[in-house]
């Protein structure tokens, strides 16, 4: 069980991140820091960057260049299953939701790593297992009705509409008891209503201790929850600073934000 | 020593040819659909049979082996559209157990509609083997490879500088986007098809007076095919040439220098080790998943 | 209030949806299986049925093996016989070369074709789609090339004989005998599998098999789980080659080959990729069908290719899911 940090402790740190793909300079020299109990967002025009920069980060690509430090430990280099183990977590912009099994079994498979029988166990179905499953089942459950799920539990997550699909990885992306949780995108192709109950969510974990980072579209929920925001424009950070510095950043309003769109910040 | 090694090089060469004119037939299927289909085999196998069993019948041999070439087309239209089509969207896997099940298929009906035995076609100029530097060198050989080098020239021909052509390599480079700018992409999905049963028919008839053949030879034919798409570099039409030819040098001098036993093993050491090594092959290009 | 329902991927057509295997569905699989193998032989006219269901049950069990990691993990393998043909020669080489015992070759077939994955499946798994099976369809053939080439140690394609097995002084020969080891060795397997699905490694193989990247972010170690997999299923498909050695007292490289590969992936998609039990029906079918269609023997490879294409075009998601949908849709 994770120990529980300090509010405003700095658990993730990203410093000078750079990739390119064939002649492409996808990132170039971006960093940013996660605190616990606070919310980061990533923002930025399309092909900024943002989803790889993740991609990197929670170590599904490798970076040419940067360092990755999680609670004070380079991890430059780590997969994405010991980043897991290490207490960093993520969801993705296209879903990745494991569509064949329900939607408890997907929160039940992100408790993994707390799952602790060993295969002849599993083989064998001993008592270890039967106490695994019980546990996790249990655990899944509550993360369910946690993100209003629960009614769905049984149901394939292939039937499932994308809002939920999108509740549906947070809560399996929790189930790993994250220190750091990183999110892509999770109210893309929400209405206003889905939106606000991952509004909710996602202030609910920060509040829990947990540093989230969050990649997203919707200025109004980027200025509404977040403390601190990195702006990202052709690979390269244009900006950082709170929500207000950024929003009234004629850079940023230029590249990004229209301003139309720094209007509509400005009412959040 | 020279004479051996010659000797060498020209068998490797001539199976080689097969094998490429094989892999040819794989990529032009595999570009336009993403399909891997093992009854490609099937195909050289048709070429040779229908040939040999056509000549048994009276049938002189040019008439033939256009009958040969023309079933085997046919049958490559009724794979794609009665077994491939129905399936589309299915995944990889899927669609590799549906040709191989139609490869067996296929294999099942020529046993019965032929024989289980070997057969042969007489060498087209004659079987007496030419000299050249010590080596003997069956006549046939040229002409394997005459042929070869001429489906080579005529698709290359095909596709750059025909229209329909060009509607081949859009499709193989982008479905949708070729579907968009007014391509019929099942034609050419069917051309495909067509195509390649064609070439594979033609390989088989060539290599008969050599190799003989029978109800079954598709099976590992398909399999040596593939391993020189691969070697060449899976979709690369260039690479499934070199290929084929380095496949068929690496066999026959395996063969000769270390061991004739393993001379099939051959195929499947190149399969594994390209797939280990650098599993793109020699012409293709590497994929990044996109999350 | 619109929903957009997320598109599922092709591949999610293939397998029904895993609603779960239920207490209740674990355990109507494991008594009806019991069942069947407990009461048949009431219906057996001669003492052949018994050997003809024997190599049902033994064909079931390696087919089992290779849903495991079909089915739950989602790799393909065109090379499943070769563990069969592994462990079903240890059986003739053993006791000829090494002196040991035929029944204690039986375990260490199962170790030896373990190891054999091991080594094997690291560089393997790594593939993904018709590379992986290609690949496996590549070891395949290169075991079966082996026991073909290798004529002075392994008899080559005619085969070797298979000393008769002895416990206790108790000679183990006959039909019914072979049909009561190998339905209990069956059980026991489908057991396994059954308790893999309902666990927590068997949940990490569902996963991966629907998304590796996912997996591995919900700290699933894929290609270790991957591994396990295909080690389980080397082990039961040298289990079932054991069994079958013994069975026939004789064993060919036929029994590790290409065609036989091909016929342990049909009996798992037939049966149904997903279903543990579908392994069993498929199994049954495959072998059963040639039973039946003696007559027609000449036809057996066009019959056989003809419901391969049949099944993967019409009823993907294979008969026991197809079967349980039917219903669930009647009740």
């Amino acid at each position: 069980m994770n120990a529980m940090p300090g509010q405003g402790q700095v658990l993730l740190t990203a410093k000078g991140i750079g990739i390119s793909f064939g002649g492409l300079r996808a990132v170039d020299n971006v960093g940013f820091s996660a605190r616990a109990g606070e919310i980061l967002a990533i923002i930025g025009p399309n092909g900024a960057g943002k989803t790889t920069l993740f991609n990197i980060v929670s170590g599904l690509y490798r970076a040419s260049s940067g360092r990755i430090a999680l609670d004070g430990q380079d991890v430059t280099d780590a997969p994405p299953h010991r980043l897991a183990a290490r207490g960093l977590s993520r969801t993705f912009q296209n879903l990745q939701v494991f569509f064949r099994m329900t939607a408890l079994e997907n929160v039940m498979a992100g408790r993994h790593l707390q799952e602790k029988s060993g295969l002849l166990a599993d083989l064998f179905r001993l008592p270890g297992t039967r106490w695994a499953n019980d546990a996790t089942r249990e655990a899944a459950m509550a993360l369910l009705a946690e993100v209003g799920l629960a009614d769905k539990a049984d149901l394939p997550a292939g039937s499932l509409p994308y809002g939920a699909l999108k509740r549906l990885e947070i809560a399996r992306a929790m189930a790993t008891n994250p220190r750091v949780l990183m999110l892509d995108e999770p109210a893309a192709g929400c209405n206003p209503v889905e939106t606000e109950e991952i509004d909710h969510l996602i202030a609910a974990v920060a509040a829990r201790g947990v540093a989230v980072v969050l990649i997203e579209h919707d200025m109004k929920l980027v200025m509404r929850i977040s403390r601190h925001v990195v702006v990202l424009n052709q690979g390269r950070m244009l900006a950082e600073g709170t929500p207000e510095e950024v929003r009234s950043n004629p850079e940023v309003i230029a590249a990004y934000l229209g301003t139309h769109g720094a209007k509509e910040a400005a009412r959040a | 020593m020279l004479a051996e090694l010659l000797q060498f090089l020209v068998s490797g060469l001539t199976v080689g040819a097969v094998y490429a004119l094989v892999a040819l037939g794989f990529t032009l299927i595999y570009n336009a659909s993403d399909v891997v289909n093992f009854a490609q085999g099937e195909f050289v196998m048709l070429g040779g049979m229908v040939t040999v069993f056509a000549v048994a019948v009276g049938l002189p041999l040019p008439l033939a082996a256009t009958l040969a070439i023309l079933v085997a087309v046919g049958v490559g239209l009724l794979l794609h559209r009665l077994a491939i089509e129905p399936a589309r969207g299915a995944s990889a896997v899927t669609l590799i157990i549906i040709t191989i099940g139609a490869s067996i298929f296929l294999r099942g009906i020529a046993q019965i509609v032929f024989d289980k035995r070997f057969h042969q076609l007489p060498a087209f100029s004659g079987s007496d083997p030419i000299l050249l530097a010590g080596a003997a060198i069956l006549p046939q050989s040229f002409w394997v490879l005459g042929g070869a080098l001429l489906v080579f020239a005529g698709l290359f021909l095909f596709l750059e500088k025909t229209l329909l052509g060009k509607a081949v390599l859009a499709t193989a480079a982008n479905r949708l986007a070729a579907q968009l700018v007014g391509v019929d992409t099942s034609f050419v999905l069917a051309l495909s098809f067509g195509l390649s049963a064609a070439i594979g028919a033609f390989a088989g008839i060539l290599i008969t007076p050599i190799t003989l053949t029978s109800f079954d030879v598709g099976t590992l034919l398909a399999l040596k095919g593939f391993a020189a798409a691969m070697l060449g570099g899976m979709g690369s039409p260039l690479g499934a040439v070199v290929g084929g030819l380095v496949l068929g040098l690496l066999e026959s001098f395996g063969a000769g220098i270390i061991s004739s036993a393993y001379k099939d093993a051959v195929a499947f050491i190149v399969i594994l080790a390209v797939l280990f090594v650098m599993p793109q092959g020699l012409f293709g290009r590497r994929s990044v998943e996109r999350v | 209030m619109e929903a957009k329902t997320a598109p599922a991927p092709a591949a999610a057509a293939l397998a029904p949806p895993r609603t779960g295997l239920r207490l209740s569905s674990r355990w109507a699989t494991l008594l009806v299986l019991a069942v069947v193998i407990g009461t048949i032989p009431w219906f057996f006219p001669s003492g052949f049925y018994f050997r003809v269901a024997a190599l049902v049950w033994v064909t079931g069990l390696a087919a089992v093996g290779l849903q495991i990691l079909m089915g739950q993990a989602g790799q393909v393998s065109l090379g499943h016989a070769g563990f069969v043909g592994i462990g079903a020669y240890s059986m003739a080489l053993g006791p000829k070369y090494l002196g040991l015992d035929v029944l204690l070759c039986l375990p260490l077939g199962a170790a030896a074709a373990a190891v054999i994955a091991f080594v094997v499946g690291r560089p393997i798994l790594r593939l993904k789609g018709h590379y992986l099976a290609v690949a496996t369809l590549g070891f395949g053939m290169l075991v079966t090339m082996v026991l073909v080439s290798e004529v002075g140690i392994t008899g080559g394609p005619d085969g070797i004989r298979v000393p008769r097995a002895e416990l206790l002084g108790w000679r183990i020969r006959g039909g019914e005998t072979f049909y009561w080891i190998t339905g209990g060795a069956l059980q026991i397997g489908v057991w396994i599998a059954l308790n893999l699905q309902d666990s927590p490694s068997g949940r990490a193989l569902a996963a991966l098999h629907d998304s590796e990247v996912a997996a591995r972010t919900v700290g699933i170690d894929v290609a270790a789980h991957k591994l396990r997999a295909f080690v389980i299923a080397a082990v039961y498909g040298a289990v079932a080659g054991g069994l079958l050695a013994l069975l026939n007292g004789f064993v060919t490289p036929d029994a590790a080959g290409f065609l036989a590969s091909v016929e342990y992936v049909t009996m798992v998609v037939i049966g149904g990729l997903a279903s543990v039990p579908g392994a069993v029906v498929g199994a049954a079918l495959l072998v059963l069908l040639p039973q039946v269609l003696t007559v027609f023997h000449d036809y057996e490879h066009a019959v056989f290719g003809l419901m391969i294409m049949l099944f993967m075009i019409f009823l993907r998601v294979g008969i026991v899911p197809g079967l349980a949908a039917l219903l669930r849709r009647r009740g």
